[in-house]
């Protein structure tokens, strides 16, 4: 239910970015969504196809998405392991001291522009 | 096979690849805490209050209000998505300003809207500004608005296992209110779960049980914030 507001931020960024770097027109935009960051990714690309449609820049525009696994560090044993699978709780040896290490992230990676 | 290759070379020259690696959060981030230190200078204590709809937030304001009116100036900035009956009752029953901001069909408020929100209100007649975020337990978590602390009133009917659904509303909470304790005896809330629960989230975030509609309890947060705000003007 957030991914419309997440968008208009994406339009923001890579504007600034196509012109910040003189070009026109955008074709495409990376993003590097985790796994654990409540971004549903098909909400996020409907959502970016209404709104993109509607800046000269953008138009057709293909938002890419490419998903980063959420991996917990268990402090007590050193390991990691995966958070969808196992949540807070070390599989290894059962510890709840663990930290997100990756997986939160909501983050434009690139942009491609039609080489002219 | 070359044949592909030739293909996959010209989709690939054809497009060249700007890297930008920027988190979508970067520059509402760095708006929160310029706003921040702005109120900091114009001694300014902005609470964000956060909830589900319906879970007593308005009405919960309401009593806060009315134990430190007379010790604070206190203004007040209701958020939603349209409508402005919340900014009229807490005018009608605590006779403090209040305005209602509109988001425009979005589901929270970042530090631009706040912002905006608060050069509608006289800030050099104001110690306290409570913010209403739009009733939501997951936008509004993630976007900083810039407030001091943030606070989310939990009531008892949501269950105790709320903390566990919406992890990251929880770990940016500094105080969790748990309202209409009245009504417990008749769900299946389980008080010291719901406390483990936050704790996981955030072992800092301080647990106040409230019920708004007696005022029960409600006098624990009202100090509370009372604190906050002489801590923030004087430190």
């Amino acid at each position: 239910m957030h991914e419309l507001g997440i968008v208009f931020y994406i339009i923001r960024d890579v504007k600034a970015a196509a012109e910040e770097n003189h070009v026109e027109q955008v074709s495409g935009v990376v993003m590097n969504i985790g796994e654990v960051s409540t971004i549903v990714p098909e909400y996020l690309t409907d959502c970016w196809r209404w709104a993109a449609d509607k800046e000269a820049m953008l138009r057709g525009c293909e938002l890419k998405i490419n998903i980063i696994p959420a991996v917990t560090y268990c402090e007590d044993c050193g390991r990691e392991y995966g958070t969808v699978e196992h949540g807070r709780t070390c599989p290894h040896c059962g510890s709840e001291h663990t930290y997100l290490l990756r997986g939160n992230e909501v983050e434009i990676k690139e942009i491609e522009v039609p080489n002219s | 096979m070359s044949q592909i290759f030739l293909i996959l070379q010209g989709i690939m020259d054809s497009v060249k690849v700007i890297e930008i690696k920027k988190s979508v959060f970067a520059d509402n981030d760095r708006d929160a805490d310029a706003l921040r230190g702005e109120l900091k200078q114009k001694g300014v204590y902005l609470l964000n209050v956060m909830s589900s709809p319906g879970s007593g937030k308005t009405t919960t304001l309401i009593q806060t209000i009315n134990r430190l009116k007379d010790k604070l100036r206190i203004a007040v900035m209701e958020a939603d998505i349209d409508g402005d009956v919340d900014a009229v009752k807490i005018k009608e029953a605590t006779g403090i300003p209040s305005i209602q901001l509109h988001t425009g069909g979005m589901c929270h408020l970042d530090a631009e809207m706040t912002r905006q929100g608060l050069d509608n209100l006289a800030l050099g007649e104001a110690d306290l500004v409570i913010l209403e975020n739009v009733g939501n337990l997951v936008c509004p978590a993630e976007f900083d608005t810039g407030s001091c602390r943030n606070a989310m009133i939990l009531s008892v009917p949501e269950g105790h296992d709320k903390p566990l659904k919406y992890p990251l509303m929880f770990s940016v909470c500094d105080v969790v209110v748990i309202n209409k304790m009245d009504v417990l005896p008749y769900f299946d809330f389980d008080m010291d779960k719901c406390k483990e629960y936050v704790r996981m989230r955030n072992p800092k975030a301080r647990v106040i049980p409230v019920c708004a509609k007696t005022g029960e309890g409600v006098d624990a947060f009202a100090d509370w914030l009372y604190a906050e705000v002489k801590a923030w003007k004087e430190q």
